[in-house]
C-alpha cells in the first residue's frame, strides 16, 4: 500500500523561488506563476467564484473550487498570452464539464480577440488522463470542441503551445489535443498518448503490452521517444524556468496554420509510418534511425540526451 | 458525503492585507483549502466538504485547536477534502493562514 | 531458480547442502522491501524527522543506530545532508549503521555522513552501488556485499545506541504491535533492535545519558539504556488511530489461545515516542500515570489523545518530558519537501552516480 499522495510542496508564498521549482511536483497555479512574468497573471473564473462541477456530488465525490483547471491571461517575456493549466492531482486532471468549458472559453476568447491587441500565444499546460468518467459525455464534447477551437485560434494567427511534464501526462483526448497544437514542449516525465497502457494490456494481453513495465511505457509514449520521432518539438530539463525559456523561444517559430503545413504534416506522418511502422519498441526505432547505443538512450541523463542529434525528419515545422 | 461548518472566535484579526489564498489539492490523502478575508475581525469559520463520513467530532476538535493556536480572525476557510488525516488538515489550515498573513 | 548455469559468480549456499533443484520458467520477483520513494514522503513526516534529529539524535549524540523501514525513517535519512548539515551534525551523529541497504541513505553516504554500514541482507537494485562503496559496506573478495543476518542482529542488539522505527499501534504503556485484525505482519528485526540488551557493558555517551535519565540512583551504578524510539503518525490508513487503549493483539491472543499477545516492542523498552505533535520522553517518567499522560500528550486527535489530562500534559511539557516542535525551535511550516536531499527515485540514481538501479515499479521516465 503506497503512502497517501501528500507529496505536494505547499504553494510557495515566495514567488521568486518558483521558476527554479520542479515542474513535475508543482501545483497548476504555481506552474503558471513561475512560467509567466512576475505579477502579470490574472485568473479568469478563479476558485473564489466556486464554479464547480455540478455532477460529482451524486457520485459521493468532493470537487475542486476551480474544477481542476486554472485559466487566465498574463505576460510571457512582456508579450500578452492566454494560459490554461490542469491540476493533474485532481481526479487525474481529467476533463469534466466545467473544466472543459473553461479551457474552451479561453480558446474562444483568444480567437475572438486575435489581432494587434490580442494574445501573442495560448499556452496549454496539459496534465490529464483524458475524459472524466463521471462526466463522460460532457468531457468528450468539451474535448472535441476544444480541438476545434485550437484550430480556429491557429487559423486566426495565434500559436497554441502544449507544455507536458506532469504526473498524469497527456492521455486520451489530452493526447489528441497535444498533437493539434502548433508546438509541443516536453520534459523527461511526460507521456503523450491516446490509449492508456492498462487499457492496451486489458484489451490486447500482457504479451502485447505489459503496463507494469514502466520503462516500456515511457519508451513507447514518453518524452524522449516523442522528441526523437518528431512528436514533440522541445525536450527540456525539469524546472518551470526550463519550460518558460522553451516557450519564449518557440512562439516566434510556430508554423502557420495553412494548407501547405497540413500537407507537409501528412507527408511527414506517412514517411514516418513507412520507415518505422513495423518496429516493436522505441529502441528498434532509434537503431533504425541510426542513433548510437539505442538501448541506453532511455536511461542516460538529460544533458547526454540533449546532446544527441535528432534523426532526420524529427525536427520539423509540420504540425 | 458530509458538509458542515465549524465557527469560532479569534483573539485577534489575522495579520496582513491579502484577501484570498488557496493551498493544497483535493487528491487522495490531501485537501484543498480556500481562504477568504470576509468575516468580522474576531470571527472565523471553516466549511468542510468531505466524502469520508463519521469523523465530524475529530474535524471539530482539529479546527477549534487551529482557531486557538493561530487566531485567524476575519478568515473563512473552505475545504474540499480527499480523505486527509487530521495532521494534514492542521498543516494545510496553518499554511493557508500563513499565506494570508504573509503580505 | 531462474536458470541453471555452468558456473555461479558467487556461492551463497554450498551444493552439498542442496537437495532439490527446480528451474522456473520466469525470473523470481523480489519485492524491494527497504526502498521508499522520496516522492511519497509527506510534510508531516519531514516535520517528525526534523524533530527526531534535533530532539534525539543531536540531543544524545547518537552515532550507532538501526533504522526500521518506513517513511518517517526514510525522511530522516534524506534530511541528514540538509537539515542535519544546517545543525552542524556531520560526524557527530549517524556514522555507524546496522542497516539493510536503504536507497534513501545514498545522499547521506555520498555527502560523507556514513562511515560504516553492516547489512542484515541485501536490497534490489543496490548491488553496483555497494560494490563501488566498499569503503562503507562490508564486501568480500569478489567485491560484492557480505551481509550476515546473525552478526547484524547481534550488532543491532548490543552495539547500537538507538533503534528508531514505526509501528501500527501503541497502547498507554508504550507496547507496540503491527498485528491488526485481518493482518498478521511479522515483526522483522524489531524485537531485537528495539530491546534494551541488559548484557551490554561498553559505555557510550548516548547510552549513559539515556540510562541516567531513567534512574535516580547513584551515577556509577546506573547502567545505560538503549534509545528505543517509536516514530509514527497519530492516524494511519483510512484515519485509523495508531494510539489505542488496548492493542488488537490482545483480542487476537484470546481468540487464538496464545499465552502472550504478539508484541513487537514492549513498553518498558521504549524510551521515546515521536509523532507530529512532538516527542514523549518515557525515560523521564516516574510512574505509570506519568507514562500514560506522556503518551496521550503526543497522541494528537485520536480518542487516546483527546482524553488527555491537559494540566498533567502541560506539567510534563514544563519538565521537558514532552517537547513540541516549537519547544525545539522548529517551525512546523518550515517542514517542506525542498528540505529533502532527494525528492524522487531519480534523484537517488543521480546521487549514486547512476549506480543505483531502481526496480521498474519506481520508474517514471
Amino acid at each position: 500500500m503506497t503512502n497517501p499522495a501528500q507529496t505536494q510542496a505547499a504553494n510557495l508564498s515566495n514567488q521568486s523561488q518558483l521558476p527554479d521549482a520542479d515542474w513535475y511536483e508543482a501545483y497548476a497555479r504555481d506552474r503558471v506563476a513561475g512560467l509567466l512574468d512576475p505579477d502579470t497573471f490574472v485568473e479568469f473564473i478563479g476558485p473564489e467564484q466556486r464554479v464547480m462541477s455540478p455532477h460529482l456530488a451524486q457520485f459521493d465525490l468532493t470537487g475542486a473550487f476551480d474544477d481542476g483547471v486554472v485559466v487566465g491571461r498574463g505576460r510571457l517575456d512582456g508579450q500578452k498570452v492566454f494560459i490554461a493549466a490542469q491540476q493533474g492531482w485532481f481526479l487525474g486532471g481529467a476533463f469534466g464539464e466545467v473544466h472543459g468549458a473553461k479551457v474552451l472559453g479561453l480558446l474562444r476568447a483568444a480567437r475572438d480577440s486575435a489581432g494587434k491587441d490580442g494574445p501573442r500565444a495560448v499556452l496549454l499546460l496539459l496534465d490529464t488522463g483524458g475524459v472524466r468518467l463521471q462526466e463522460a459525455n460532457a468531457g468528450e464534447l468539451a474535448i472535441s470542441e476544444i480541438i476545434g477551437a485550437i484550430l480556429e485560434v491557429r487559423n486566426a494567427g495565434v500559436p497554441v503551445l502544449a507544455l507536458v511534464g506532469g504526473r498524469a501526462g497527456a492521455f486520451g483526448g489530452g493526447g489528441i489535443i497535444t498533437a493539434c497544437c502548433s508546438r509541443i514542449i516536453v520534459s523527461k516525465h511526460a507521456r503523450v498518448s491516446v490509449t492508456g497502457p492498462e487499457v492496451i494490456e486489458t484489451n490486447k494481453g500482457v504479451e502485447e503490452f505489459d503496463s507494469k513495465d514502466r520503462a516500456l511505457v515511457w519508451r513507447v509514449c514518453g518524452a524522449r521517444t516523442r522528441y526523437l520521432t518528431g512528436g514533440a518539438d522541445r525536450y527540456v530539463k525539469g524546472t518551470i524556468k526550463d519550460f518558460r525559456e522553451a516557450a519564449i523561444a518557440l512562439i516566434p517559430h510556430a508554423p502557420p496554420f495553412e494548407l501547405a503545413t497540413l500537407k507537409a504534416e501528412q507527408k511527414r506522418l506517412a514517411d514516418r509510418l513507412q520507415q518505422f511502422g513495423d518496429c516493436r519498441d522505441a529502441t528498434e526505432i532509434w537503431r533504425k534511425a541510426g542513433l548510437s547505443e539505442p538501448e541506453r538512450i532511455a536511461d542516460i541523463a538529460d544533458d547526454a540526451f540533449l546532446a544527441i542529434a535528432r534523426p532526420k525528419g524529427a525536427d520539423h515545422d509540420a504540425r | 458525503m458530509e458538509q458542515f461548518q465549524v465557527r469560532g472566535a479569534a483573539k485577534e484579526r489575522a495579520r496582513g492585507s491579502r484577501l484570498e489564498a488557496i493551498t493544497g489539492v483535493n487528491a487522495s490523502g490531501n485537501l484543498e483549502v480556500l481562504v477568504e478575508r470576509v468575516l468580522p475581525d474576531r470571527e472565523c469559520l471553516v466549511e468542510v466538504a468531505t466524502a469520508v463520513t463519521g469523523f465530524r467530532e475529530i474535524w471539530e476538535a482539529v479546527i477549534q485547536e487551529f482557531f486557538e493556536r493561530s487566531s485567524p480572525g476575519g478568515l473563512r476557510f473552505s475545504i474540499n477534502d480527499g480523505g486527509a488525516r487530521p495532521d494534514t488538515v492542521t498543516l494545510r489550515l496553518m499554511q493557508s493562514a500563513r499565506l494570508m498573513e504573509a503580505e | 531458480m531462474n536458470e541453471i548455469v555452468d558456473k555461479v559468480p558467487r556461492v551463497d549456499i554450498p551444493g552439498d547442502q542442496v537437495d532439490f533443484i527446480v528451474e522456473a520458467g520466469k525470473p523470481f520477483y523480489v519485492e524491494p522491501l527497504f526502498t521508499r520513494d522520496p516522492a511519497s514522503v509527506t510534510e508531516n513526516q519531514i516535520l517528525m524527522g526534523m524533530t527526531a534529529i534535533k530532539g534525539i539524535y543531536a540531543e544524545y549524540g547518537v552515532k550507532r543506530l538501526n533504522h526500521g523501514i518506513g517513511f518517517p525513517t526514510a525522511a530522516i535519512e534524506l534530511l541528514l545532508p540538509t537539515y542535519g548539515e544546517q545543525l552542524g551534525l556531520k560526524g557527530k551523529i549517524a556514522t555507524h549503521w546496522a542497516l539493510n541497504p536503504h536507497p534513501t541513505l545514498i545522499p547521506a553516504i555520498e555527502s560523507g555522513w556514513v562511515e560504516q554500514i553492516h547489512c542484515f541482507g541485501s536490497e534490489v537494485g543496490m548491488d553496483d552501488y555497494m560494490i563501488a562503496r566498499s569503503d562503507v559496506y562490508f564486501t568480500g573478495h569478489d567485491g560484492t556485499l557480505r551481509s550476515n543476518r546473525l552478526m547484524c542482529q547481534t550488532a543491532g542488539l548490543y552495539a547500537c545506541d538507538m533503534f528508531i522505527g514505526s509501528t501500527l499501534q501503541i497502547d498507554l504503556a508504550g507496547n507496540s504491535s503491527t498485528v491488526t485484525p485481518g493482518r498478521i505482519a511479522g515483526f522483522g528485526g524489531a524485537p531485537n533492535m528495539g530491546s534494551d540488551a541488559h548484557g551490554r557493558r561498553h559505555p557510550t555517551a548516548a547510552w549513559l545519558k539515556a540510562g541516567r535519565e531513567a534512574s535516580d540512583g547513584p551515577k556509577e551504578l546506573s547502567r545505560g539504556r538503549k534509545l528505543v524510539v517509536q516514530i509514527l503518525e497519530t492516524f494511519g490508513e483510512k484515519n485509523k488511530p495508531n494510539f489505542v487503549e488496548t492493542l488488537d493483539s490482545v483480542a487476537m491472543a484470546k481468540e487464538l489461545n496464545f499465552e502472550l499477545a504478539p508484541i513487537m516492542i514492549y513498553g518498558d523498552d521504549v524510551t521515546h515516542i515521536v509523532t507530529e505533535e512532538g516527542i514523549a520522553n518515557l525515560l523521564l517518567c516516574r510512574s505509570a500515570a506519568e507514562r500514560e499522560q506522556a503518551i496521550r500528550g503526543v497522541a494528537g486527535f485520536t480518542d487516546v489523545g483527546r482524553k488527555r489530562d491537559r494540566k498533567a500534559v502541560e506539567a510534563l511539557r514544563q519538565r521537558g518530558v514532552i517537547r513540541r516542535p516549537e519547544d525545539l525551535g522548529i517551525d512546523a511550516l518550515a517542514a517542506n519537501r525542498q528540505l529533502l536531499a532527494a525528492r524522487s527515485i531519480e534523484d537517488l540514481v543521480t546521487w549514486s552516480g547512476d549506480l543505483y538501479r531502481p526496480p521498474s515499479k519506481f520508474r517514471n521516465w
